[in-house]
């Protein structure tokens, strides 16, 4: 596990210890923690959610440090929501995402869908909208997302000011690359980052379950559909000639 | 919709209905128009997918990108279905076990219309065989009638509802006759594909049969063949006809249709029956018992007024119970009486047995001929164009379970959204533009296969009242036994080897783990719930008559899934019309003649 060797204990209620400031300007929650806290915790989350019980948090003995995850208080949108109406995050329920973490996440989502010839970035569509509506819902789902999603927001810029001295918002393009990919993957990433890895395989599911929810994510993937036509045509004949097959209803 | 209120229902009423999907929907319109005056309850509220079903929405329209939750439990944000899943906060159920695989998942839908405003519109015949199971194979339960007794009911329906599809002249697969479906809408890139390489495999892929307008009803010759020499019915009819629109060929079906293209009750059977002036609906009514009187025949009905939590008695000369089959037999178990100490119509103790569901299981697959295809627009009428009706009946003694699936697939390039289209496995790490090729590379090359199979009667799987928990109205409510057998765990092994050499076949990799004997989906799931009140040819052995008449209480009538004595691989809505209807015509004959 990577933590400040300096740091002398493992029980998490030693509050003396203080980061430094790191640069920017913001202060995130997160560095105001002992690093060890954090760490700890984190991994904790992501191995208990591993073993793919929803129980788990009751079962398992994770370090609780409440600071780092606000409760949910919110209801939900109860069994009978008007259905045929927009709505657009922060209706259902309020938002939760601290400053740091949406600059943390906004950083982060465009640099897994930046703008290219197939679209615009995450940050043009209000990715971070929908990622933050998510951790903020108070259904069983998303809370487990959450406690993945915040602590692991919380280490990104931890584990950036460590190695670059800034957080993640403020890092430079190829900061961003060399951080990314240590954890873009987790399945080849270094045992010390596989709770980060587990936390960026969730945040690019989030992130690219938003952003291809809307228009411009349409038209990146290649959807074409949702509107109304006189007649159905079915495959048009390119598409039938490269699977090679033929129309079978007349 | 008009909609009375509870203290309103003091009409003298001829029939009272019970439930408004697919079977008190089809009742209620069969009834009314006869001439015959009926109130109609419904536990949920009043539904009008006109003014509320969301066309047209986007996943980024709607709280966590239309994602499922357990307070929108199915297709997620837009499904139609509202104040209802699988559990219900306020109408508990119990289970009888620990044990998952021994528990049963009891959908219900309150509101108008029902489960009918969300459902797959896969609309297929039983056929000859599937009325007689036992004398086939010597396993389950025949019918008291054949197919011969339904097919001009099924024929009826068709035309009334519209359904899509193909006649094949395939072995259990009735043809409807000509004239009488819609033209298929087109295969898709996925399915035409499935198709060409099922046929290597023996497997015939054909246009599946769905209750969706792909053309408008024929709203000029129709009415006349369903209402000969009725000129009043066939006007009301007609005229219900042409408020329907032909599929637009865009918004998934489950989320209803606002302009009338597929079947919901709530847009086909109520409007026209409502037109009669014969029809009352109350809405919220919770029903508790059916009322017996000293002469052994049903009087009415009480229920509570949600709205008030008042107990309310209405009376009637006949009763139909279409609550649906857990819902109807929980109905009649919690009407005790002298006469019937153990819940009316249930002399037998046959109450609440022979609970079936369809066989459930699944597999994804990744096929890379369909990667990176030219972007075109498969939403087509809503749901899937094509099936595989089982094909396996000379080989019944080979396979080592006795009855059949057909097989459903999905494909594929649907609205995106509210999930990550690229799996990290295949993704390797992507991120940045190489992440957004890969998607667009992957999306609409994975295709679903599922099972839905017939699952055999068997003695572990039954519901009785639960002794102790009652519902938020103080109503006593079910507790489930159930147990797969191996028939159904045998026929999910062969159809997930099915699926393997599918997949294969069409050259691409099975994306789904599978998990032995695991892989069969929980009862209740597939959401095709059916018996519990089983019609049989004698009053010893079943609850029913051919008619859905319970033998003990003549003016008692079942008309959902309840009387189902085997369930085949057909889904279970179309037969359910089918069977309203006709023994909604034997209601108004023994109206006639002043037997009620």
């Amino acid at each position: 596990m990577s933590h400040h060797s300096s740091h002398h204990s493992s029980h998490h209620s030693s509050h003396n210890y203080q980061e430094p400031e790191p640069a920017g300007g913001i202060v995130p929650a997160i560095a105001r923690l002992p690093r060890r806290t954090v760490f700890k915790w984190f991994v904790a989350v992501a191995a208990a959610l591993q073993l793919g019980d929803t129980q788990v948090f009751g079962a398992e003995p994770i370090p609780s440090v409440p600071p780092l995850i606000p409760p949910i208080t919110a209801k939900g949108y109860g069994s009978d929501p008007q259905l045929n109406k927009f709505y657009t995050p922060g209706d259902a329920w309020p938002l939760t995402l601290s400053k740091a973490q949406r600059a943390a996440a906004i950083a982060l989502a465009d640099v897994i869908l930046p703008a290219d010839d197939l679209g615009p970035a995450a940050s043009q569509v209000r990715v971070i909208d929908f990622v933050d509506e998510w951790v903020s819902a108070p259904y069983p789902g998303q809370l487990n997302d959450r406690a993945i999603i915040l602590p692991g927001l919380d280490w990104l810029d931890a584990e950036a000011t460590k190695r670059f001295g800034a957080l993640f918002a403020a890092l430079k393009p190829e900061q961003h690359k060399a951080l990314c990919d240590d954890i873009c993957f987790e399945a080849k990433a270094k045992e010390e980052l596989k709770a980060g890895a587990k936390f960026f395989s969730k945040f690019r599911s989030l992130a690219s379950a938003a952003y291809y929810a809307t228009p411009d994510g349409w038209k990146a993937i290649g959807y074409v559909g949702n509107v109304p036509s006189l007649t159905y045509d079915g495959p048009p004949p390119e598409v039938l000639a490269k699977l090679g097959v033929v129309q079978t209803v007349k | 919709m008009p909609i009375i209120k509870a203290e309103e229902a003091t009409k003298d009423y001829d029939v009272i209905i019970v439930g408004s999907g697919a079977g008190g929907g089809q009742m209620a319109f069969t009834l009314t128009l006869a001439g015959i005056k009926c109130l109609m309850l419904e536990a949920g509220r009043a539904y009008d997918p006109v003014a509320e079903t969301p066309m047209f929405q986007r996943n980024d329209q709607a709280p966590l990108l239309g994602s499922q939750t357990p307070d929108k439990q199915f297709f997620g944000f837009h499904d139609a279905t509202i104040d209802g899943g699988w559990q219900m906060e306020a109408e508990p159920y119990t289970q009888a076990s620990d044990k998952p695989e021994e528990q049963f998942w009891w959908w219900r839908a309150r509101m108008l219309g029902g489960r009918t405003n969300h459902w797959g519109r896969i609309s297929l015949r039983n056929g000859p065989y599937d009325f007689k199971p036992k004398t086939r194979d010597g396993v389950g339960l025949d019918w008291p009638i054949g197919y011969d007794d339904v097919e001009p009911y099924y024929t009826k329906v068709e035309q009334l509802i519209g359904v899509f599809g193909s006649n094949e002249g395939l072995e259990n697969t009735p043809n409807s006759p000509d004239g009488v479906l819609q033209p298929p809408p087109k295969g898709r890139a996925g399915e035409l594909l499935a198709q060409k390489h099922g046929k290597t495999l023996g497997i015939p892929i054909i246009p599946i049969h769905r209750a969706v307008l792909t053309q408008r009803l024929d709203a000029d010759n129709l009415p006349a063949k369903l209402f000969p020499g009725n000129a009043w019915a066939q006007k009301i009819v007609g005229d219900a006809m042409r408020l329907r629109a032909a599929c637009f060929w865009a918004t998934p079906c489950g989320r209803g249709c606002s302009i009338g293209a597929n079947y919901q009750s709530t847009t086909v059977h109520l409007p026209p029956a409502l037109a009669t002036g014969n029809l009352d609906i109350v809405a919220n009514a919770h029903v508790r018992e059916v009322l017996l009187g000293a002469d052994g025949k049903a009087t009415g009905v009480l229920f509570i007024d949600k709205l008030t939590g008042k107990d309310v008695r209405v009376k009637a000369k006949a009763v139909v119970l279409a609550a649906s089959s857990g819902e109807t037999v929980r109905i009649m178990l919690n009407s005790k009486s002298t006469l019937f100490p153990n819940g009316i119509a249930n002399g037998t103790g046959l109450v609440g047995k022979n609970i079936m569901d369809t066989v459930g299981t699944s597999l994804q697959g990744q096929i890379p001929a369909l990667e990176n295809l030219p972007p075109y627009n498969e939403d087509g009428a809503g749901g899937s164009h094509f099936y595989a009706p089982w094909w396996l009946y000379k080989e019944a003694e080979k396979l080592g379970f006795p009855r059949g699936y057909h097989i459903e697939m999905g494909a594929t390039r649907g609205m995106p959204g509210g999930g990550n289209p690229l799996p990290d496995d295949l993704g390797a790490g992507a991120y940045g533009s190489k992440y957004k090729q890969e998607a667009r590379r992957y999306y609409g090359s994975f295709m679903g296969f599922a099972c839905r199979g017939e699952m055999i009667p068997n003695d572990n799987c039954f519901v009785e009242l639960d002794s102790t928990v009652k519902d938020k109205w103080g109503v006593p409510v079910l507790k489930w036994h159930w147990k797969w057998s191996e028939h159904e765990q045998r026929m999910c092994d062969h159809a997930e080897k099915t699926f393997k050499d599918l997949i294969g076949a069409m050259g691409g990799t099975v994306r789904s783990v599978t998990n032995g004997r695991n892989r069969i989906d929980p009862g209740g799931k597939i959401i095709h719930e059916v018996g519990g009140a089983i019609m049989g040819t004698s009053a010893k052995t079943s609850v029913c008559n051919g008619y859905n008449q319970t033998w003990d209480v003549k003016n008692l009538f079942l008309v959902d899934g309840t009387p189902f004595p085997s369930n085949a691989d057909k889904n279970p809505t179309l037969t359910i019309m089918a069977l309203s209807w006709r023994a909604g015509d034997y209601i108004v004959d023994q109206a006639k003649k002043g037997m009620l």
